[in-house]
């Protein structure tokens, strides 16, 4: 797409390489100055309301329904509430074990996809590159070991996935309480036979993402980065636990705002707030208040919040991460893809523990107590912290159910980068090209926000950018779709 | 190509909790369970980059979705890989994942796309509509004396042709026949 000067509001719609529909219009003055920009999420899911009246023992099947993205993760917190309505939180060995290598193998999964086959191509030949090559095809001419690669590590996730929960999508693994099934020895082996291998790609993928954002430290540093708090799960003794753990909040330098968090008291400590421009809505620290309590999830809040990873090569990146801000929360939001590919690395590792252990071959897979009536699961989703929240009637049946997703909690950072970005690189140009338009992308991809499960449609999730004048004229947009 | 002795994929996808989207997993469970052999069969809710490395493994692959336009019983044409760019981790498309087996790792496999007329999709449900019902039986007879066969020419002559459905028998049954285009 190009504008001429003449034009003053650009939409980009759909936003592309993204998971959901959305659209990002960009508001500029008569001398071109970007004004406002935005990100708006143009479906609306209903998904708490559905599920009203459903008995509790269904929901960690329906919830995966939500979208068929992280449908694992869904799963896993529907069930990890559901644990507790039924008294069985204290899952036995085998079931948690199986439950962290089902969400292991699917951060593993959702990672590599993300980054390789969405994000790389803008890294390795540019963000204005020709967008014939800038695509996994691209990758694939120029790249083909890295194309096989990526298609490889997608792969064993989703097999791990397939093996703990009996479907590679919208599987059945966890129940209330516990597990239906173990792992078999031919299972176990099937997985193994690919781990080193799946190790070593995992170590390329961290070298590939802090290659990239150690030599272009300053252009990422001033690509729609600012300060924020992070948000995270962390174990007792402060390790990054993907699964299990209580809430950490810490500020942009690192100072603690709240840690160990009660999950079933969240709301004491999260609030979301309601705009008009948008379908999903902005969660914020009530401590701090709407306004400045805004904050950030997923791999970059996570790698920032955590004291350390059990795991050492991945530990050993960690660090080699935070010497780049002095061991202070790393605000660059390009380096959430570093972050991520660490993260990569440490479910990699912790497949591999658990591949040796024992315990997941045992057979006590199910325990039950005293039931209760409300209940709050939360998890590290590959893209951020997840919040289910269920009440129950008499009859077992659903009456309330709260959702706050990853990409929710990521919202007001995604404006913020998109905001960054346009004043950055759109304001005073007289031509607005393609190249530049996707800059406002590769902000908002940094987050891998899925768009659809974040607002409360099922079918089409596309993303559209709108260019509008002065007068409100809607001047040009893009639409998913079109040739770029 | 092995005359003959071709090896064939055949992946079955849409969503069984949305009524007649269900038709593409319900085709590949009733090819199932004919145990064909040199036949792999594959369900899954949508297709997935990484399809691209059992797609790259066959010499034929059929996708079979629900369609939701065209006429009854089913469509069937051949695909040819497609490069053009418009993929999440949501969608990918038919032609797409032959492009990608194409291009990383070199596979000359032929795809072809069958598309079974559904006719109800709007609700929650796990059924397949009557229509939408005779249709996919229409289109396990079509496919099933390809499979058998498993020469890769005939699929691709197939490709030429249309099929029409002609109520024949005396209990309403419908028989599907294909005619030249």
């Amino acid at each position: 797409m190009v504008a001429t000067t003449d034009t003053k509001k650009i939409v980009i719609e759909p936003v592309t390489r993204v998971e959901g529909h959305g659209k990002v219009t960009i508001l500029l003055d008569e001398n071109n100055e970007v004004q406002q920009a935005r990100l708006h999420i143009v479906e609306f899911r209903g998904f708490e309301r559905f599920i009203q009246g459903r008995p509790y023992w269904e929901l960690p099947v329906i919830v995966q329904r939500l979208c068929g993205i992280c449908p694992v993760s869904h799963h896993l917190c529907a069930a990890k509430a559901v644990d507790r309505l039924v008294g069985g939180e204290n899952l036995t060995p085998t079931a948690e074990k199986m439950r962290r290598l089902m969400h292991y193998g699917q951060t593993f999964q959702s990672h590599v996809l993300h980054f390789f086959h969405l994000c790389s191509p803008d890294l390795l030949f540019g963000f204005d590159a020709d967008p014939a090559i800038r695509n996994v095809f691209g990758i694939a001419a120029k790249f083909p070991e890295l194309g096989k690669q990526a298609i490889f590590m997608r792969k064993f996730g989703q097999e791990c996935i397939r093996v703990t929960a009996g479907k590679k999508i919208h599987g059945t693994g966890a129940i209330p309480g516990g597990i239906n099934k173990n792992l078999t020895i031919e299972e176990r082996d099937f997985l193994l036979k690919d781990m080193d291998q799946m190790m070593e790609w995992s170590r390329g993928a961290v070298k590939i993402a802090k290659d990239y954002t150690v030599e272009n430290l300053e252009m990422a540093a001033g690509f729609g980065s600012f300060d924020s708090s992070h948000v995270g799960l962390v174990r007792e003794d402060g390790a990054l636990d993907l699964y299990n753990g209580g809430l950490r909040a810490i500020d942009k330098d690192g100072n603690t705002i709240f840690d160990h968090m009660d999950n079933q008291k969240y709301l004491d400590f999260i609030a979301e707030e309601v705009k008009p421009w948008s379908y999903m809505k902005f969660p914020f620290i009530k401590s701090i208040g709407p306004e400045d309590g805004w904050y950030r999830v997923g791999p970059l809040a996570r790698i920032n919040a955590c004291d350390f990873i059990d795991t050492p090569e991945a530990e050993a990146a960690r660090q080699e991460f935070a010497a780049v801000t002095n061991g202070k929360p790393n605000n660059i939001t390009l380096a959430y893809h570093w972050a991520r590919m660490i993260e990569v690395l440490h479910s990699a590792e912790k497949i591999q523990e658990l591949l040796h252990d024992d315990d997941l071959q045992g057979e006590d897979l199910v325990v039950k107590g005293e039931p209760r009536r409300e209940a709050v699961g939360i998890l590290e989703a590959p893209r951020g912290t997840l919040f289910h929240h269920y009440k129950i009637d008499e009859n077992d049946q659903v009456t309330m159910c709260n959702l706050i997703v990853s990409t929710t909690s990521n919202n007001m950072p995604m404006n913020m980068a998109v905001t960054g970005v346009a004043k950055k690189y759109l304001s005073g140009k007289k031509e607005i090209t393609e190249g530049l338009l996707n800059h406002i992308e590769v902000a908002i991809r940094a987050y891998d926000p899925c768009l659809s499960c974040a607002t409360h449609a099922m079918g089409q999730m596309p993303l559209k950018v709108k260019l509008v004048d002065c007068e409100g004229n809607v001047i040009d947009s893009r639409t998913k779709g079109a040739s770029w | 190509m092995r005359t003959g002795t071709a090896n064939i994929l055949l992946i079955g996808y849409g969503n069984p909790g949305r009524l007649d989207d269900g038709l593409g997993p319900a085709f590949a469970e009733a090819v199932r369970a004919k145990m064909l052999p040199g036949v792999t069969i594959e369900t899954n809710y949508q297709l997935n980059v990484e399809d691209a490395a059992m797609v790259a493994e066959h010499d034929v692959v059929v996708f079979a979705d629900a369609h939701a336009a065209c006429p009854d019983p089913f469509s069937y044409e051949k695909l040819m890989p497609r490069t053009e760019f418009a993929f999440s981790s949501h969608t990918i498309e038919p032609a797409t994942l032959l492009a990608i087996a194409r291009d990383v790792f070199d596979s000359p496999a032929q795809g072809y796309a069958l598309g079974i007329r559904g006719h109800e999709f709007d609700e929650f449900g796990e059924s397949i509509s009557p229509q939408a019902g005779r249709n996919l039986d229409a289109a396990v007879r079509f496919i099933e004396p390809l499979l058998l066969v498993r020469d890769a020419a005939m699929f691709e002559a197939e490709s030429v042709t249309r099929c029409v459905v002609k109520p024949t028998s005396m209990n309403g049954a419908e028989e599907c026949k294909t005619e030249s285009m």
